[in-house]
This record gives structure tokens, C-alpha cells and sequence, in this order.
């Protein structure tokens, strides 16, 4: 068997999947790093002469209205009495206008342009907060008292303007208290009419109305120290929509308000054409009279700030200038800070920027102490410095980087051809003479220098992004075209039947067309939402085609005696009639079960926010929160009852196949280890939901073993793995004269004599087969002694020889899913057992239905598994993904499973996020590392045929169960590697879908509810499948090579 | 050679959808507020009643179900007792076939148990029309070589085209349109029917088009 082979190929698909994941997400999501601090009254600008900077004088407004009319586009804002005929959101906020003309003073309207660093940072916070950072950083930096924040964000179905009415009728009653700082109303209706109907539709007419009379009431609700802030967080499109940087998407309005005079001149030539958004926040501080957030870079509004001399008139408050120097010394302590965190500022810019910073301050300080006027150009050179900052800052952090992104996609997409040419081609790659990972290994790596030698050469560092990402590009073209030029020449050999070009009619075959559906349900908001039903329902199709198809060939029922059979139109029936009864029976019970099983499970689902009339499982919610203690008990006994029927069963099929007798470490695990880990994680269940009030004197002992049990449990889990890997093999040799004694073995039979002189190879054919059917033989009858007439046969016997692959490989997964068990809420443990469950229905169904198609579908070795199971299996995967109670939302993280066993938090992140990875993807795991057993199953099952069953005409010396595929290792690395990848790329097909739903969609107004979360959760889901997939297959690896030892210190024991 | 079975199919098939077409033109000139959304159920029990009777009429006229072996009345009537079994059973394991795909077990189970009887009646009938009570007969013919007759493969077709169409149109369901055809189990009865008078149009046409592969040694 070629171990290295398959491991290698395996590691390098995943690999290059990896890097085009990397390459799309960091296009995507454009992560800059945040500056967590916050400033304060007290902070000491530099350079600093004077003693405080923020706070420092009495501000303008005792407090502020924010009206957020979302999607406020700045073409409604504007007014244009000469219009006779305006369109339905033309003219339609007439207050605005009125206010401007009879008020100049008092009231200014602007565009309000959509600034990068703000999008990127409501894209980064959107996804913990789904809601508008900006205006809530504000909020919180105001300690505001009163934030009405609507969280129904985008809500399709609602009535237009229930929302917004529940904001007003709080707005009036919050305005005549005087309990608040900053009130912040966010009405949604506007974006929700354009989302649903566009902004050209009498609806819009009617919404924008109703908030022309919010405006109005709310002026005229206003007091002297409060100032107004009507203002849109963003256009839209003409169809509606937003997210992209077309101007009528970024450009929204803001309209500022006071009763009490704001603007110290009337309109001029120097007002500004447009208000960058980041403005916003630095003027609304100076105003109030609180410090500047650390992290903006915006730039104060300068007509809200009297002009030098002129400030004793006004109310109080600083001067133009004033205003800009201590913005300017803000901006420059963040740049300082953010610089020395993070590289991403290009040096040059940065030392400029700084030369000209200094500059600037020693100039107004000089002016300052001389007391003389200020020279008008220094307030527009600190504009000008505060516009390249902002500029620069722009620059670092545009927004979706569209080339990473086209990248990304590319070496994805050839990453599922790769994988699917590797399926197809697993034989042919894994041959002698066919093409190594050699070549492409070397391409990637010259294509890495060359991408770094030209990155210095043209830009003068290196981005490690496009190293990698031309490294992945390369080996992956020259991987295709080398199995290409194979492929054809192998297709030749073998003859018509290989990889055609995928026809219409062998798109619609249902194991194509459901992880095509599948992939295409990615693409739509709707069904990402309903993804647990979807799954479901697809899952349940692709089960029942199983029988229909075979019955469709004839072969689910025994051929009946009717006249078909005298005509000669079927074939003779290659499998006895008891036997095709038999397993369509097994198939339709399994068949059964499976059906159970998915219905029960979409019992344990969460619900997302977007899922109006939704409950979520009652198991969810851990025992400690339970109140009714009958119920709380019913709940504890149903957990523990799954936990023992998990560890019973598991147990179960390693003895039935005589996997518990040997002295090994596995064995260890399974008898021991396995029940201790159950009865841990049942007393801990039972700790955890004792109220800390029922017994007071326990209560420290109650707090501790909170703290040991689960501890306990993770070490157990740890041994029980190590011991796995350590010593796998779960066979039991003894040879029969000496079952009683602990003699050697005795002299062997002539027999085996006569073959010392041959290869081992002619050896292990020869001893396999003795030892396997003595072995079954004894099982069979459960005697161990066997009458006389076995004198011939060689005095070993093997017991589990049969299940040597599949044992260890059942026995990680039961210890890893009792761990992981243990991270989430107990009532779990009932969908746990739907899992193990569903993993034996459908292993079953695989084996039955593969036995029944077995002499029809004979392919070469015969150990191949279809498509339809694969499907089967990693749809299975994402279901039971939902019917853990996950859901691809941030909001949904289980995040109490970083404190299972660590109750009073972690001092790093790297144990909390891994114990919380291990939660969210528990069925992912499970289903990777169990992924092997599909190849096993068949082989396993197959004793239940029987041996009238098999094939005849063989004469019984045949090798059985799992012995096969030792006897044809090359079809066994073919096989695994075939079964690997056919997974890895249904896998990568979703992610690859996830990925272009992303990239497709990104300016959907779901992107970053639905898509971007989904795609977050699709690769990190991918990324751990693929390194379970991986520790499975080298678990069979790792077993492989222990049965060769095995078998080499038998044969000489045998022969000597 | 089989000019005239297929001809008699078609004619049998322009009978059966124009049943189908009648029994959604005739209520709405009868009963006032008649819909096909509205009184969705009024609809499709119209639609099923329909096509029961007009399948029987016409298959019983056509006397293409088997011959009894048997000619006593006793007979014929645990025949016809057996059939009604049969047809009340399909439409209880079409409800629970739908359950299991999702539908809402308590809240819409006259809606879910209306479906089973379209189901059952664009279907299962057919099989007891063509076939009579004997559900190995019915397992047989859903195999590549099990068709005995051309009434066989035509009945293959449309009940696959009816079990596709009904499965097809389950899709729009959790689509956030708020339209009135994707309210449970509107779609899918559409779907159904739909899927049904394709079935009706392309079995006559695929026979035509493939009569000469056609072999049916045994009938
Ligand atoms: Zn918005
Ligand atoms: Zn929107």
C-alpha cells in the first residue's frame, strides 16, 4: 500500500484549497487593526502645551438629537420648488429646505459621503454587533443614556411602518424627560421601502412624508442647548439597493439643527461640497464637549466653529482654529499609535506626514505665544494635513480588494477540478510511472520566488498573499496538465467509461443534481436562512433514490418467478434470493431508521433571527437553567440514557467482532477509558445542573468538581487518543495448543514449511486466509476449540483480524464525540445519538446497497464508493451541523463552551478558541474523521451474506472482510484516496459556492447578515473538515502499518 | 405497429388533463369566490375527484386493466374493496412521506393529508387502473425491464413526472417572495399537477419517439 502517496496529495489539495480560501477572505473582509483605547478628558496631546485638550472649555450643546434616517439618499433631501412634476421621492422632505432659507443660521444641509475606514469598520463590527458601529461608537462615547437602537435590521415581511411608529412614540416620551445626553432614533422604513419596492414607488413617497412630519415635530420639540443631527447612513441605488461605491449609494444627506444660531456666517463659497462621514464624529465631540474617539480621522466641520476673534460673541466654545489643532493633534496621536501596532501605512507617506505634522504645530505655536493673528493659510494647511491623513488612511484600507478576490475564486475553482481529476484519476496517480507531487511541488516553489523577486523588484516589499497565491496558481495548473496528458493515456487503456464531459443527462442523476441544488441554495438569502430544513429535505431525497434506482435495475427484490426469467431478458441473478431478501430488507429498515432519524432531529435546531415564527429547542439550554426540577430530571435521564446507549453500542460492535480480547492500547481505550469518560461527563452534568443553593455544605465541593470533572474528561479524551495512535491494533492472536500455556508456539504445520522460500508476499496469501477462517470460525460458533479435522490448518488464530481497520477508527471517533459532547448542553447528547445513528444507517445502507449493485457495478477492485454515499455523507455532516443547535451566525456561537472546565475564564485566547471551534464544528469533525469507515462498511457487513452469498465458485480459502483490501493494496491507496477527495471536493464545491454567493451578491443588502457569516462558517467548516479528514485517513495509515508488522512477526514465528 | 395504442393513449390523456382543466374552470363559474389559491383545497379536492373519475371511465371503457381471473361477484367486490384499501393506505403513506420532508405534523394536516389525496389520486390510481390491488405488480413495473405493456412505460412516466413535479415545487417555499402560490401545500399540488399533465403530453410522445426500442415480449 502506497501510505505516503495519499497523504501527500492529500495534504497538498487541502493546502492549495486553504490558500484560495486565504486569498478570497482576506480580499473580502479587510481587516485593519483597531486601536482599543479610548480617550479622555484628561489626555495630553502632543505636543503638549497645553494642559488639557479636550474638555477644556464650556461646550456649545448641552446635548444632541441623532436621527438616523437609514438610506436617507441625499437626491431626497434636496428640494426644488421649480419641479412640477417630482417623482415619488422628489420634494418630498420639504422641512429641510424651509428650515435652510427662513433659518441660514441656524440650519445647514450637505451631501454625507459613505467614507471608507467607516465601512470597513461597520463590515468588521457588523459582524459581532449587526448593527451601525459608527453611530453606536458614538452613543457609547457620549455615555449616552437613551440609545433607541432598532435591531430589527432589514426585516422582509414587516409591515413598512410598524418599525419606525415603535421608535416614535419612544422618541416624543425620551424627549420631554431630561435624563439623557444623546438621543439616537434609527428609522428603517426608508432602506426597507427601497430594498423592497425602490425608491421609485409611492411608498417612498409616503415614508419619506412621515418622516418629513418626524422632523418637524421634532424641531419643534427641540430646547436651546440641544442641537439636531438628521442625517442618512447611506444612498441607494435606483433599484434600492446598497453596499457598493457607486456615488448614489455613498452619498446620503445630513442636515444639522439648532434653535439656537450654529453658524456664525451664511452660506459662502467655503462651505464644504460634500461631508466625508468620519466628520461627523469629531465635530459632534468638539461641540459637545467630549474627547475626540482615539481611532477617528475625520476632520471637524469647520462653519459650525466661529471664525478666529470672534468666539467671545458666540456662546463659548473654540475658534476655527482651536477646533483644527486639536483635531490635527488627535489624528497625529493616532496615526502614531496605529503605525506602531501595524505596518500597513506605506514609510514614506507616514514620515511625511510626520515632517509636515511638526511643522505645522511649531508654526500655530509660535503664533499662539506671540499672541499675534493667526496667517490664514495655517488653518487650510491644517485642513490640507488633516485631508492626507484621512487620504493616506483611505488609501491603506480601500475596500474590497477585487484582485485578491478574482484570485481567490480562480485557484478554488482549480482546486475542485484538481480534486475532482484526483477522484477520477485516484488509480492512475498513485501508479509507478505516474505523476508525483514532485513537479508541482518544485513549480509552486519557483512561482513563490518569482512572485516575491518581482514584488521587490516593482514595489519593494513582499506581500507573502500573492507568494503563496502564485504558488498554489502554478502547481495547480501544472498538477491538471500533467494528469491531463496521464488521464488520456490511462482513459485509452482502460477503455470508454472514464471522465467524459459532464452531458445534461449526467447532470440530472441525483448524486449530481443534489450537491448541485445544494451548491446553488448557497446563492440565495432564503435558503442560507432555511439551510437546516434545506439540508434535511435533500438528504431525504437523495436516501429514497437509493431503493428507486435499485429497483429500477432489478435489484432491490429477488427475481420473481414470472416469465421474464424464461425469455432470457434479465441476466442470470448473481446473488441467491435469500440473500438479495435479505439485504433489501436491511436496506429498507436502515432505510427507516435514517428517515427517524432526520425527523427527529430538526427537533434540536436553533432558530435565527431572521426566522419569524421559530422556537428553538428546548434541549438547547443547559440543565442549570431548567426551573422545573421534573422536568430538569426527565431531561438529565434522557442524556444520560443517549450517553450509555452511545457507549454501549460502540462497545457493542467491537465485541460482536471480537475486537475486545487483545492486550493493546486501543483495546485499553475501549474497555476502559470509553466508560470512564461516559460516567465523567454524566456526574459532571449532574454538578452542573445542581442549584448552588440546594446544599450549602457541598457547595465547595460542588465548585471544584465543576472544575475537575470536565478536566478529568479532556485527559481522558487525550489518553484514550494517544492510546489509539500508540498501539491501534485491536487483534487477538493466540495459537491453539497454547491457549492454555504460555509456551511458544509449537513446531508449525509442513505446510507452511514448504513456503519459506517464496516472497513474504506468497506467504501473507497463504496465512491470511488460515488465520481469518479460523478466526471467523470461532466467532461463528463461539466455541474456540474446533474438532479434529483442523489438524491441518496452521495453530493461529486472529481474532477482530476482520475489523482491524475499522475498530480503531469507530473507537476515535466514539472517545472524540463523548468529548465533544462534553462542550456543549447536555440535552445534545439525544442528537448525538441521532448522530451515531444516522452515521449506522447510512453506513449500513451503503454496505447493503453496494452488496445488491456489487456483481452489476464490478469496477476494478470493487472497493469504490459511489458518489450518491459520499453526498450522502457530508450533507449529512452540515445537518447535523443544524441539529447540534449551530447556525452559520455569529450571534449563534455556543461561546460557553470555552468556560466547560475552566469556570473562571483563560488568561490566553488560543484554548478558548479552540474549545469553541471544537464545539461549533463537533458534526464536521465527527463525519471527516469517520469519513474512512464508507470504505470499510461493505467489507465489515459482508460476513452477514454469508458465504452462499458471495460470489461462487471460489473455494472458501477466500480472504474476507477487511483482509481484502490488505491483499490489494494498491486498490486500497486508490480507493482511500478516491473516497477522500470525492469528499474533500463536495466539501470545496460548497465553499467554492459560498465563496462566489460572497463575491456575487456583495452588495446584497443580506451580505453581512446572511452571506459573509455563512462564508466565514463554510471555510473555517472546510478547514477543519479537511484536517479531520486528514487525522482519519492517517489513522487507517498508521493502522496500515501496524498490520504489517503484525503480520511480519507472525510469519517468521509461523515459519520458523 | 402501435399506431393504435398510441393514439388511443393520447386521446385517453386529452380526456384526462381536460377533466383536469374542467375541474378548475367549472367551479369558478359555479361557486363564487372560487380560486385556485384562495380555496386552494376546494381546487384540488375538484381536481382529484376529477381525475378519479374520469380515469376510471376511461380506463374501465378501454379495458385495459387485467382481467379477472375470476368472475363471481364475491370476488369482484373484495377486488373493489381491496382497491379502496389500497387507495385510503397510498394516501396515508403520501402523508407520511410528506411529514418526513418537512411538512408541519399537527398545524396543516388537513392541508398535508389534501395533498396525499392528489397525490394518490394522479398516481396511485393510475397503478390500480392499469395494474388492479396487487402492489408487487406495482413494485415490478418501476424497473427498467418491468414494463409489460405500453400502458406500463406510460405509467412509469407520469408518475414520475407527478412525483417530480410535486417534489419541484416544494422549492419555492422558503423563498421570501410573500407570494400567495407558496403558501403550504399550494406549490406543491401546483407542482404536482403540473408535473402530471407534462406526463400526460410526454408519455404518448416519448412512446412515439421510441417505439422502436420498445420491446415488450410478454403481453
Ligand atoms: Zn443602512
Ligand atoms: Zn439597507
Amino acid at each position: 500500500m502506497k501510505r505516503l502517496p495519499v497523504l501527500w496529495l492529500l495534504l497538498w489539495i487541502c493546502a492549495v484549497y486553504s490558500v484560495g480560501i486565504y486569498l478570497f477572505v482576506g480580499g473580502f473582509l479587510l481587516v485593519r487593526l483597531e486601536v482599543n483605547r479610548t480617550s479622555t478628558c484628561g489626555d495630553v496631546l502632543q505636543p503638549g502645551e497645553e494642559p488639557a485638550d479636550f474638555c477644556r472649555v464650556r461646550p456649545r450643546f448641552r446635548r444632541a438629537v441623532l436621527l438616523i434616517i437609514d438610506a436617507l439618499k441625499i437626491d431626497f433631501a434636496w428640494f426644488d420648488p421649480d419641479n412640477a412634476a417630482p417623482r415619488p421621492y422628489e420634494n418630498k422632505l420639504p422641512v429641510l429646505e424651509e428650515t435652510v432659507a427662513s433659518r441660514p443660521a441656524h440650519s445647514r444641509l450637505y451631501p454625507f459621503r459613505a467614507d471608507p475606514p467607516t465601512t470597513t469598520m461597520q463590515r468588521i463590527k457588523g459582524f459581532t454587533t449587526g448593527s451601525l458601529p459608527t453611530f453606536v461608537d458614538v452613543g457609547n462615547n457620549f455615555a449616552s443614556s437613551a440609545i433607541l437602537e432598532d435591531n430589527l435590521i432589514h426585516q422582509f415581511g414587516q409591515d413598512l411602518h410598524t418599525v419606525d411608529n415603535g421608535i416614535l412614540q419612544h422618541l416624543y416620551t425620551t424627549m420631554v424627560g431630561d435624563d439623557w445626553d444623546v438621543l439616537v432614533a434609527h428609522f428603517l422604513g426608508v432602506d426597507h421601502c427601497g430594498h423592497r419596492f425602490g425608491p421609485d414607488h409611492p411608498a417612498m413617497a409616503d415614508k419619506l412624508t412621515q418622516m418629513d412630519g418626524v422632523i418637524r415635530s421634532v424641531i419643534d420639540r427641540l430646547q436651546n442647548d440641544t442641537l439636531l443631527v438628521v442625517m442618512g447612513d447611506h444612498g441607494m441605488t435606483d433599484t434600492g439597493d446598497h453596499g457598493g461605491e457607486s456615488q448614489k449609494e455613498t452619498d446620503a444627506a445630513i442636515f444639522l439643527y439648532s434653535p439656537s444660531p450654529l453658524f456664525s456666517s451664511p452660506p459662502s463659497q467655503s462651505e464644504p461640497d460634500v461631508v466625508p462621514q468620519t466628520d461627523l464624529v469629531p465635530t459632534l465631540a468638539l461641540l459637545l464637549g467630549v474627547p475626540i474617539p482615539y481611532s477617528s480621522v475625520g476632520q471637524v466641520l469647520l462653519p459650525v466653529f466661529p471664525p478666529h476673534g470672534q468666539t467671545e460673541g458666540a456662546v463659548g466654545g473654540l475658534s476655527q482654529l482651536e477646533a483644527l489643532w486639536i483635531n490635527a493633534k488627535q489624528v497625529n496621536r493616532f496615526l502614531e499609535t496605529y503605525s506602531g501596532m501595524a505596518k500597513d501605512i506605506p514609510p514614506e507617506s507616514l514620515s511625511q506626514l510626520k515632517a509636515e505634522f511638526s511643522r505645522l504645530s511649531s508654526e500655530y505655536l509660535a503664533t499662539v505665544q506671540q499672541g499675534r493673528p493667526p496667517p490664514p493659510q495655517l488653518a487650510a494647511s491644517l485642513q490640507a494635513y488633516l485631508t492626507s491623513v484621512r487620504d493616506t488612511c483611505r488609501a491603506t484600507w480601500a475596500r474590497f480588494n477585487p484582485l485578491k478576490m478574482a484570485a481567490g475564486l480562480v485557484i478554488l475553482a482549480l482546486a475542485c477540478l484538481a480534486c475532482l481529476v484526483l477522484s477520477e484519476l485516484s488509480d492512475v496517480l498513485l501508479r509507478e510511472d505516474g505523476p508525483g507531487l514532485r513537479g508541482p511541488v518544485v513549480a509552486a516553489l519557483a512561482a513563490a520566488v518569482c512572485a516575491a523577486a518581482a514584488q521587490l523588484r516593482s514595489r519593494g516589499h513582499v506581500e507573502a498573499v500573492w507568494c503563496l497565491a502564485a504558488a498554489a496558481f502554478s502547481s495547480e495548473l501544472l498538477f491538471l496538465w500533467r494528469a491531463r496528458r496521464c488521464g488520456t493515456a490511462g482513459g485509452e487503456k482502460s477503455g470508454p467509461g472514464g471522465a467524459g464531459w459532464p452531458t445534461l443527462r449526467r447532470l440530472l442523476a441525483p448524486h449530481l443534481l443534489v450537491p448541485l441544488l445544494r451548491c446553488a441554495s448557497l446563492l440565495s438569502d432564503s435558503y442560507v436562512i432555511a439551510e437546516g430544513r434545506a439540508v434535511t429535505f435533500l438528504v431525504f431525497s437523495l436516501a429514497l433514490y437509493i431503493p428507486i434506482r435499485l429497483n429500477w435495475d432489478g435489484l432491490l427484490l429477488p427475481p420473481s418467478h414470472d416469465p421474464l426469467k424464461a425469455a432470457g431478458i434479465l441476466p442470470p441473478p448473481a446473488l441467491a434470493p435469500s440473500t438479495v431478501r435479505k439485504e433489501g430488507f436491511t436496506l429498507l429498515a436502515c432505510l427507516g431508521l435514517l428517515v427517524g432519524v432526520l425527523y427527529l432531529s430538526l427537533s434540536f435546531h436553533a432558530c435565527r433571527e431572521e426566522q419569524g415564527a421559530c422556537q428553538p429547542s428546548p434541549f438547547l439550554s443547559p440543565l442549570s437553567r431548567l426551573q422545573d426540577s421534573r422536568l430538569k430530571n426527565l431531561h438529565y435521564v434522557l442524556s444520560v440514557c443517549a450517553l450509555a446507549l452511545w457507549t454501549y453500542l460502540l462497545r457493542r460492535f467491537l465485541r460482536h467482532y471480537g475486537n475486545l480480547n487483545a492486550a493493546s492500547g486501543a483495546v485499553f481505550a475501549a474497555r476502559w477509558v470509553l466508560p470512564l469518560l461516559s460516567v465523567c461527563l454524566a456526574l459532571y452534568w449532574a454538578v452542573s445542573a445542581t442549584p448552588e443553593d440546594s446544599f450549602r455544605n457541598l457547595a465547595q465541593l460542588i465548585v471544584l468538581a465543576q472544575r475537575v470533572l470536565p478536566r478529568a474528561a479532556f485527559c481522558l479524551v487525550a489518553l484514550g487518543l494517544s492510546l489509539i495512535w500508540l498501539d491501534p491494533l485491536t487483534v487477538f492472536t493466540k495459537t491453539r495448543a497454547a491457549a492454555s500455556t504460555r509456551s511458544p508456539p509449537p513446531p508449525p504445520p509442513a505446510r507452511y514449511r514448504a513456503s519459506t522460500g517464496i516472497s513474504p508476499e506468497a506467504e501473507l496469501h497463504h496465512l491470511i486466509p488460515q488465520i481469518y477462517q479460523r478466526m471467523r470460525r470461532s466467532l461463528d460458533d463461539g466455541e474456540l476449540s474446533r474438532g479434529a479435522e483442523e489438524a491441518g490448518r496452521p495453530a493461529v488464530e486472529a481474532y477482530g483480524l476482520g475489523t482491524v481497520y475499522t475498530a480503531p477508527l469507530l473507537l476515535l471517533c466514539g472517545l472524540l464525540g463523548v468529548g465533544l459532547l462534553l462542550l456543549h448542553p447536555e440535552g445534545m447528547a439525544l442528537s448525538f445519538l441521532l448522530l451515531m445513528l444516522e452515521m449506522g444507517a447510512l453506513l449500513h445502507i451503503h454496505a447493503s446497497s453496494s452488496t445488491l449493485s456489487g456483481p452489476h457495478a464490478a469496477c476494478a477492485g470493487g472497493f469504490n464508493v459511489p458518489w450518491t454515499t459520499v453526498v450522502l455523507w457530508s450533507l449529512a455532516a452540515t445537518q447535523f451541523f443544524h441539529a447540534t443547535g449551530h447556525l452559520p451566525t455569529f450571534p449563534s456561537i455556543q461561546w460557553g463552551a470555552a468556560f466547560v472546565g475552566f469556570p473562571d475564564g483563560h488568561t490566553g485566547t488560543v484554548l478558548p478558541a479552540s474549545l469553541v471551534t471544537l464545539n461549533t464544528f463537533a458534526s464536521h469533525i465527527l463525519f471527516s474523521v469517520a469519513c474512512p469507515l464508507l470504505l470499510f462498511w461493505p467489507l465489515v457487513c459482508e460476513v452477514r451474506g454469508g458465504r452462499a452469498g458471495r460470489a461462487g465458485g471460489e473455494e472458501g480459502e477466500d480472504a474476507v472482510m477487511e483482509m481484502r483490501l490488505r491483499e490489494n493494496p494498491r486498490q486500497f491507496s486508490s480507493a482511500l484516496l478516491q473516497l477522500s477527495t470525492r469528499y474533500l471536493f463536495i466539501l470545496g464545491a460548497q465553499v467554492f459556492a459560498s465563496v462566489c454567493a460572497a463575491a456575487i451578491l456583495r452588495r446584497h443588502l443580506m451580505v453581512w447578515k446572511v452571506f459573509a457569516p455563512k462564508l466565514m462558517f463554510e471555510a473555517s467548516g472546510f478547514l477543519v473538515s479537511s484536517a479531520s479528514l486528514l487525522i482519519g485517513v492517517t489513522l487507517v495509515l498508521r493502522v496500515d502499518v501496524a498490520v504489517g508488522r503484525w503480520f511480519k512477526r507472525l510469519i517468521p514465528d509461523a515459519s520458523r | 405497429m402501435w399506431d393504435h395504442e398510441i393514439r388511443a393513449m393520447a386521446s385517453t390523456h386529452a380526456i384526462i388533463a381536460a377533466s383536469v382543466f374542467m375541474a378548475t374552470v367549472l367551479p369558478a363559474a359555479l361557486v363564487r369566490g372560487f380560486s385556485v389559491y384562495s380555496t386552494h383545497l376546494l381546487w384540488l379536492y375538484s381536481v382529484s375527484g376529477a381525475v378519479t373519475v374520469v380515469s376510471i371511465a376511461v380506463f374501465w371503457l378501454l379495458g385495459i386493466t387485467p382481467p379477472t381471473k375470476k368472475h363471481t361477484v364475491g370476488y369482484k367486490l373484495s377486488r373493489l374493496f381491496r382497491s379502496c384499501l389500497y387507495f385510503f393506505l397510498s394516501c396515508l403513506f403520501f402523508h407520511a412521506v410528506v411529514v418526513l420532508y418537512g411538512a408541519p405534523l399537527i398545524e396543516c394536516a388537513l392541508d398535508t393529508f389534501s395533498l396525499a389525496v392528489l397525490l394518490t389520486s394522479l398516481t396511485t390510481l393510475r397503478c390500480l387502473c392499469v395494474l388492479g390491488p396487487n402492489v408487487q405488480a406495482w413494485i415490478r413495473v418501476f424497473s427498467r425491464h418491468g414494463a409489460m405493456s405500453v400502458w406500463d412505460t406510460c405509467l412509469q412516466i407520469t408518475v414520475a413526472c407527478t412525483l417530480v413535479g410535486a417534489w419541484v415545487g416544494a422549492f419555492p417555499i422558503p423563498l421570501d417572495w410573500d407570494r400567495p402560490w407558496q403558501v403550504w401545500p399550494v406549490s406543491c399540488s401546483l407542482g404536482a399537477t403540473i408535473g402530471f399533465l407534462t406526463g400526460l403530453v410526454a408519455a404518448p410522445a416519448w412512446i412515439h419517439y421510441h417505439r422502436k426500442q420498445l420491446t415488450y415480449k410478454c403481453k
